[in-house]
């Protein structure tokens, strides 16, 4: 018998093989035109005497004020790369924390039934859409944390903070609980074995095995936050005041883009300066996801040796 | 105290359950100290099980439950109130399969020190290092790389880690399961060596589906069936003349 296989043997095979080949093509390449249609808006402050009157990549990265519609417009970056760090800092001290540890919690010490109700319920927390949330962090929230701690401004960026945090604790717990559970079961034994306590255990061995995995989800989570808009447009107070008080208002990257592309004369300085800004914000995250990437190579070559 | 002052560990009407199934039945066993105790049997038979109610791992599983006594120098190590923590730092535990943590071989070796936290000045933590690495017959290879990952060490050089691992606790009774089953014939021989030695310092019960190294490394014997123990004694005696067919019937490879 020959092994020669007919030429139609395999042909369906090869039809879902292409299919399934030809969506995810479309995925990247829908990416790459985005990006390349962003770029494209962008250059003009680049290369157009007109524009570049008003905006230039040097201005941007000069002087402190962001104040697009003035007479005399200007275009400085820094108070609103400011703000972006401000809040995404906060969020970070907040949901890292917080998702790492209900991770832990759920993953390692919570009964089954437990468990059960965790999982669901962060879920749903990450089913809430921002507009919600962030409704709820600018009537709500405000208010009770001016009335708790006495703030002067009511909407600032701790404010805008918190409510970010809470966006991005889902997706932080959800990659952290299946890092934690994915450790073997045969370190926990060992390290039981050897007269470890289950808090010595989760904490020396599985946390640290779990570690890869665990900084690649606190990353992507900070990704997530620098690029999340809806919450901090409406609970920062979006004043792009280029202050490190946190108790200010302040107004992030993503913010300003939102706010201001709807009103914008369209092909002006104005408009191609907040591509530029929206450029900017894609390479961010890109870089934070490359970080990322390699981060988790880096540590798994580390812990497990270079032979996995 | 239970049995003669050498027994260790003393198995007494001892029954294990996974939730409804029975996986031990009524075992009756005394370990004496200082001696390497083999447990062999079909699959299956709750070698492992047994094995790991020494030292309570199958705490970790749930649904078991168990009844019956298990003395270690005479106490009941399922009575309540048992630091299980504390007892596990007694009766150290070597796994079928090598499994080392993902750290340093150092961080490995040290770990259940570090962990017992008697708070050892780091020149004595070296040594303790060194020597445990050295009782498992691993220093020579290691000495020079104790701060990569144990991982990238081969099988049976991780299962020597995981020996030198358990000896650092300084335990009183190590339990292995079939630590060279995951090895080649030289490493396993290399184990072998180790355990002659070890059973100077330290009560051992290994299990084994090896039946010649069964015979070579212990002194005593137990054979499990379906849960039950069929035959416990001297492993010359169940070498040469098993008292029950079974057993016999066994050792020659004529089922299981
Ligand atoms: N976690 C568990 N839950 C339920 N039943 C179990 C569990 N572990 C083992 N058993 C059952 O208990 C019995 C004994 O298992 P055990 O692992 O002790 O056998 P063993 O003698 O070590 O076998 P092997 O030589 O294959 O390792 C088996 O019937 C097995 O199915
Ligand atoms: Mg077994």
């Amino acid at each position: 018998m020959s092994l020669k296989a007919g030429r139609f043997k395999y042909f369906k095979e090869e039809l879902i093989e292409n299919a399934i080949r030809l969506t995810a093509l479309s995925a990247i390449v829908s990416i790459f035109l985005i990006f390349l249609f962003v770029f494209k808006e962008s250059m003009p402050v680049l290369y157009d005497q007109v524009v570049r009157q008003e905006a230039t990549v040097a201005g941007f990265f000069r002087g402190l004020d962001w104040q697009p519609v003035s007479e005399y417009p200007r275009y400085s970056f820094w108070p609103i790369i400011l703000g972006s760090l401000k809040v995404t800092l906060i969020a970070m001290l907040f949901a890292v924390p917080v998702a790492v540890g209900a991770a832990l919690f759920s993953a390692e010490f919570a009964p089954a039934r437990l468990k059960e109700v965790i999982k669901p319920m962060v879920e749903v927390l990450a089913g809430i859409p921002s507009v919600v949330l962030g409704f709820f962090a600018l009537i709500f929230m405000a208010t009770f944390l001016q009335r708790l701690f006495g703030w002067h401004i009511r909407l600032n960026a701790v404010n805008a903070g918190l409510a970010l945090g809470v966006t991005i604790i889902p997706p932080i717990y959800s990659l952290c609980e299946d890092a934690i559970s994915s450790v073997p079961r045969s370190f926990r034994e060992a390290a039981l074995g050897l007269g470890a306590t289950p808090w010595q255990t989760a904490l020396h061995v599985v946390l640290p095995a779990a570690l890869p995995g665990i900084s690649a989800a606190v990353l992507l989570g900070m990704g997530r936050a620098i690029g999340e808009t809806m919450v901090v447009l409406m609970a920062a107070g979006n004043a792009p005041q280029f202050t490190f008080d946190i108790l200010h208002s302040t107004r992030t990257i993503t913010a300003t883009i939102a706010a201001e592309l709807g009103e914008v004369v369209f092909g002006s300085a104005h408009y191609h300066t907040l591509f530029f800004l929206g450029l900017l914000l894609f390479a961010v995250t890109f870089v934070i996801n490359l970080v990322s990437w390699s981060l988790f190579d880096r540590l798994m070559a580390k812990l497990y040796g270079a032979r996995n | 105290m239970a049995g003669s002052t050498a027994d260790r560990i003393d198995i007494t009407g001892f029954n294990l359950y996974y939730h409804a199934t029975r996986a031990l039945e009524d075992i009756t066993l005394a370990i004496p100290e200082r001696e390497v105790t083999a447990i062999i049997g079909p699959s299956g038979c709750g070698k492992s099980t047994l094995l790991r109610a020494i030292n309570r791992m199958n705490d970790l599983i749930d649904g078991v439950r168990t009844d019956g006594g298990l003395r270690l120098d005479g106490e009941d190590i399922y009575q309540r109130g048992i630091d299980v923590v504390e007892l596990r730092r007694k009766v150290g535990m070597v796994f079928q399969r090598p499994n080392p943590f993902p750290k340093s071989i150092y961080e490995n070796v040290a770990f259940g020190v570090r962990m017992g936290g008697n708070g050892l000045l780091k020149t004595r933590l070296d040594e303790v290092v060194e020597r445990s690495l050295k009782e498992a017959a691993i220093w020579d290879e290691v000495r020079d790389r104790l701060q990569r990952s144990a991982m990238e060490l081969s099988g049976g050089q991780q299962q020597r880690v995981c020996i030198a691992r358990a000896l650092a606790v300084e335990p009183e009774v190590i339990l292995m399961d079939e630590p060279a089953s995951a090895l080649d014939p030289l490493a396993t021989a290399k184990i072998e060596e180790l355990i002659f030695r070890l059973k100077e310092k330290y009560t051992i019960v290994i299990v084994t589906h090896n039946m010649q190294q069964a015979a070579r490394v212990s002194d005593r014997t137990a054979f499990l069936m379906l849960g039950r123990l069929i035959e416990y004694d001297k492993t010359s005696k169940i070498f040469t003349s098993p008292s029950n067919k079974l057993t016999e019937e066994y050792i020659t490879g004529r089922f299981g």
